[in-house]
């Protein structure tokens, strides 16, 4: 602190309190009203003291959006977007740092326009893709004509095919395919000094081994940053798995919340539907809470 | 920035792109292409025929008021939730970096929201907005028919837009808090021995050495509120009262997927996409000229 300020001072706890109060304020509320009863929870004003209905309004939400698989995919989809996102982005930038073959900086630039367009913007293509994933493959034989020709030459008729609606892989892939990760890979590569690339090739080291053994445990603090951010953005995806889960079956935790909006008739069951929040809000906030350090880190890097 | 060593062997450097550019191909510019191409005809859902209209889609989307109506409210969305998160968080900010009691508290609390699903907190919000239970009623029985997001347009959009920015002021606040930690004590202190106040520090030194960051969280705040909002208006609002809160994503998938318009819908994500890279250049070009680095 550089000088007295008695009154800013004041104020600043005042203001910073208040910031405070408003932050924490719904997380309070959901947790209480999941607390009441039927009755109380529609009590205007809404007790702030807990209830004592909690355990039996958690159950319920449970088993009314079956949200114990429904957490196992969410938990399924976030790991595997995760994982996918650490290793495929650290393949890349290494391709682009470590060699010189031509056509690297377009690839550069193929890869950094991906970060221009949100997966929001163009659902609706992307759908398509993903109900036959290898309908490009398929597109492109037939304009060059190379279907026509393997039709002429061996007579078995090209019709490739491959639906990945109401699969894990078809919730993953499409959330992978951004540059986001690589840059921050690429960005902390081009800090590894090259005295340390020298010496692993002069003692023998290939591209592959120096990768393996001396890059990745070095990038080991990225990888967790990168983790934890994509963790987080995938667990709380929301249109995506809506679009493509059209089967129960692997509906995520957060698309399943719309099940439990009460309906207009009848008295609110806004103690359940609080209770499904809390339930859906909890693993993101538990990873923020512990992994937090790694979280403002990714955040910050790779916004850059 | 290049790196002086580097592996000689081309295609196990090819190889090692190969996993990302195939996926960026089947599922970024493969749809990408597509859209051009299907906002440029006439498609028929689930297979048919594809018929070349040209602009058309583009034209009958234009002139459609539905779409300047979801136009507008977008840009009022955007507009007052990227001002009130960046100012709210710039605030907090501030005061939380002069460092008094209990700044540590404020810095792990406040990005709480952030990690938080849009459709939860917008759940949330909805209980705690909701005009018959919750909060507001206590309001509505002073007042009755004061507040009602499900029957008034402009509470409808107040609504969503308390639940979006409670979200990005964690998010906000993290960024500004790192600038401002970023800048050089001794800078502070030179100016409070020359005898300036604390406003006045902060309006000379820190704001326009915080600059970047605030056009750096303007344009992601802004590109956010076009995607993120997507999760709390189809829990919140659902695009209504009378299309109050229809925003431009959540209209292209009512119109893609329920009223299954593909073409419409192309042409409309189309012109979002040429709205955020529009705004993407601008801030590589224009604003990283403008501001004060150090």
């Amino acid at each position: 602190m550089v000088e007295r300020t008695p009154f800013l001072n004041f104020f600043t706890h005042l203001i910073l309190f208040v910031g405070f109060v408003l932050c924490i304020a719904p997380f309070v509320v959901v947790a209480v009203a999941a607390s009441h009863n039927l009755r109380d929870v529609n009590d205007v004003p809404m007790s702030l003291l807990p209830g004592s209905d909690f355990w039996t309004n958690i159950k319920t939400a449970w088993t009314t959006a079956d949200l114990g698989p429904k957490l196992l995919n969410s938990f399924i989809m976030a790991a595997g977007v995760a994982a996918g996102k650490v290793i495929i982005s650290a393949l890349t930038a290494f391709s682009i740092v470590y060699f010189r073959y031509p056509g690297r900086t377009f690839i550069f630039w193929l890869i950094f326009v991906t970060l221009m367009l949100p997966l929001e913007v163009r659902i609706v293509p992307t759908y398509a893709v993903v109900a036959n994933v290898l309908s490009p493959y398929q597109t492109i034989l037939d304009i060059t004509g190379l279907s026509w020709l393997i039709e002429k030459v061996s007579g078995v008729q090209v019709s490739l095919s491959l639906g990945l609606l109401n699969s894990y892989t078809g919730l993953i892939l499409p959330l992978i395919a951004t540059a986001t990760g690589t840059f921050l890979y690429r960005q902390f590569f081009l800090t590894v000094p090259d005295e340390l690339t020298e010496a692993a090739r002069m003692d023998g080291a290939g591209a592959l081994r120096f990768f393996i053994d001396i890059l990745l445990p070095l990038s080991r603090n990225n990888m967790a940053a990168l983790g934890t951010i994509m963790f987080l953005w995938a667990w709380n995806q929301y249109l995506w798995p809506l679009l493509i889960t059209t089967d129960q079956s692997h509906a995520t935790a957060v698309t399943e919340l719309k099940q439990l909006i009460p309906n207009v008739g009848g008295i609110p069951e806004w103690n359940i539907a609080m209770a499904g929040t809390l339930i859906v809000m909890l693993p993101p906030l538990i990873v923020v809470v512990l992994m937090q350090r790694w979280f403002v880190r990714g955040l910050i890097a790779t916004e850059k | 920035m290049e790196k002086r060593v580097t592996f000689s062997s081309w295609t196990i450097g090819i190889l090692f792109a190969v996993p990302q550019l195939l996926l960026i191909f089947t599922f970024f510019y493969w749809p990408a292409g597509q859209a051009v191409y299907w906002s440029l005809t006439l498609q028929q859902p689930w297979g048919g025929g594809n018929i070349w209209v040209g602009l058309d889609n583009f034209r009958s989307i234009l002139a459609n008021a539905d779409y300047w109506n979801s136009i507008t409210a977008s840009l009022v969305f955007a507009g007052i939730s990227t001002g009130l998160a960046m100012f709210v968080a710039l605030v907090l900010a501030a005061l939380t970096d002069r460092q008094l009691a209990g700044s540590r508290l404020y810095r792990v609390v406040l990005i709480w929201p952030y990690g938080i699903a849009a459709p939860a907190l917008a759940m949330a919000f909805r209980f705690v907005l909701a005009p018959e239970a919750g909060f507001m009623a206590v309001i509505n029985q002073v007042w009755p028919g004061f507040w009602d997001p499900g029957l008034d347009g402009a509470d409808a959009m107040a609504s969503i837009i308390i639940a979006f920015s409670w979200k990005y002021v964690g998010y906000n606040f993290i960024f500004f808090l790192a600038a401002f930690q970023a800048i050089p004590r001794s800078l502070i202190e030179a100016a409070a021995m020359d005898g300036s106040g604390v406003m006045r520090r902060f309006w000379d030194i820190q704001f326009p050495l915080i600059t970047p960051t605030i056009f750096f969280l303007l344009v992601i705040n802004i590109t956010e509120s076009f995607q993120d909002s997507f999760g709390i208006v189809d829990i919140m609002t659902s695009g209504g009262p009378a299309n109050a809160t229809n925003l431009m994503v959540y209209k292209i998938y009512s119109d893609g997927f329920k009223g299954l318009d593909y073409s419409g819908a192309a042409a409309q994500s189309i012109i979002l996409m040429l709205l955020i890279v529009v705004l993407t250049i601008f801030q590589f070009r224009f604003i990283e000229r403008r501001v004060h680095y150090r």
